[in-house]
């Protein structure tokens, strides 16, 4: 099977790619956090989380700090598994390619 | 770009963010050298007091109350204060540079998680070495700096860069030496805290840095 077939069309954007890999070593990432790690825009970043959200992919927790909201995102279970096996059909790819 | 190259570098990509979420990756390699040079400094400032060629006391005509304050009215915990500071403020310096270039905020979560990880070690040492002088046993505290010290480091490591975690292991070789050659503490300490940040400091900065 070529393993291009594994690659998730999910993770085709490099911002979704950025998002994952934050929470992969994150227990919980912020939305300030990922704006500043991604350098995006409110917007632009607001659409890549309700995509991978609706999926399954990661899961929002809506908190407070005093009165600010602060709402925080972590990987699901499912997320991950998905997203390593993307991993893996990266590397697949790689060294079929070699 | 072939196939190859495109997944190559998306997995580069991936390992990238992971580190710069996860890892205080700012540090500079400047900030050990010039650590280095002022721990070098307050050694060398040092030395007469340690070696009794100057004397101790600050106020030799003061009463001695027993206890902590006795310390503050020796020349030796000023100068290691300063050395403290002094270590502190330029190893900042040349790392808030480095974070600035970057483009990554220097008071992030990652800078705090580093920082806060460090600091145990570092507190709990310091209030074993303050009683360890409390009860005269002056020849352990610098082999318990070190040993403490290069404990911090590896505790570290894994909210850094991992090379740090060479530093630590080097530390804490270089105090247990120290532990069979009590009375040479100032020695061990400037070839720990001196001497080996500076080789490390140039390392990372030559590895890291010195193309930017």
């Amino acid at each position: 099977m070529n393993p291009i077939n594994n690659l998730n069309k999910l993770f085709d954007s490099r911002v979704r790619l950025g998002i994952m890999s934050a929470l992969m070593v994150n227990d919980a990432v912020n939305f300030n956090e990922l704006k500043e790690l991604l350098e995006i825009t409110d917007g632009n970043l607001a659409s890549h989380l309700k995509a991978l959200e609706e999926n399954n992919i990661i899961k929002v927790n809506k908190g407070f700090i005093g009165r600010k909201t602060n709402t925080t995102y972590a990987i699901t279970k499912a997320g991950e598994k998905v997203f390593k096996a993307h991993i893996e059909a990266l590397e697949k790819m790689i060294r079929s390619t070699k | 770009m072939t196939e190859h190259d495109q997944s190559l570098e998306t997995l580069q990509d991936i390992k990238r963010m992971m580190e710069r979420s996860s890892r205080f990756i700012s540090l500079s390699g400047l900030s050990g050298i010039s650590a280095g040079i002022c721990a070098l400094i307050g050694a060398w400032l040092a030395y007469p007091y340690v070696f009794g060629c100057r004397p101790l006391f600050i106020d030799i005509h003061k009463d001695f109350h027993p206890g902590i304050e006795v310390l503050f009215n020796t020349w030796l915990f000023w100068i290691a204060a300063g050395t403290f500071f002094a270590a502190l403020i330029t190893a900042f310096i040349f790392t808030y540079l480095k974070s600035k270039k970057e483009g990554i905020p220097i008071w992030g979560k990652t800078a705090k998680r580093l920082l806060f990880n460090v600091s145990i070690p570092l507190i709990v040492g310091g209030i074993f070495l303050l009683k360890l002088l409390q009860f005269g046993t002056f020849g352990l505290v610098a082999p318990g700096c070190l040993l403490f010290y290069g404990l911090a480091l590896i505790n570290a490591s894994k909210y850094t860069l991992d090379e740090i975690r060479y530093l630590g292991y080097c530390q804490i070789i270089v105090g247990l030496i120290n532990l069979l050659f009590v009375g040479y503490g100032l020695y061990f300490w400037a070839l720990g805290f001196g001497v080996l940040h500076i080789l490390y400091g140039t390392y990372m900065w030559y590895k890291y840095e010195r193309s930017e």
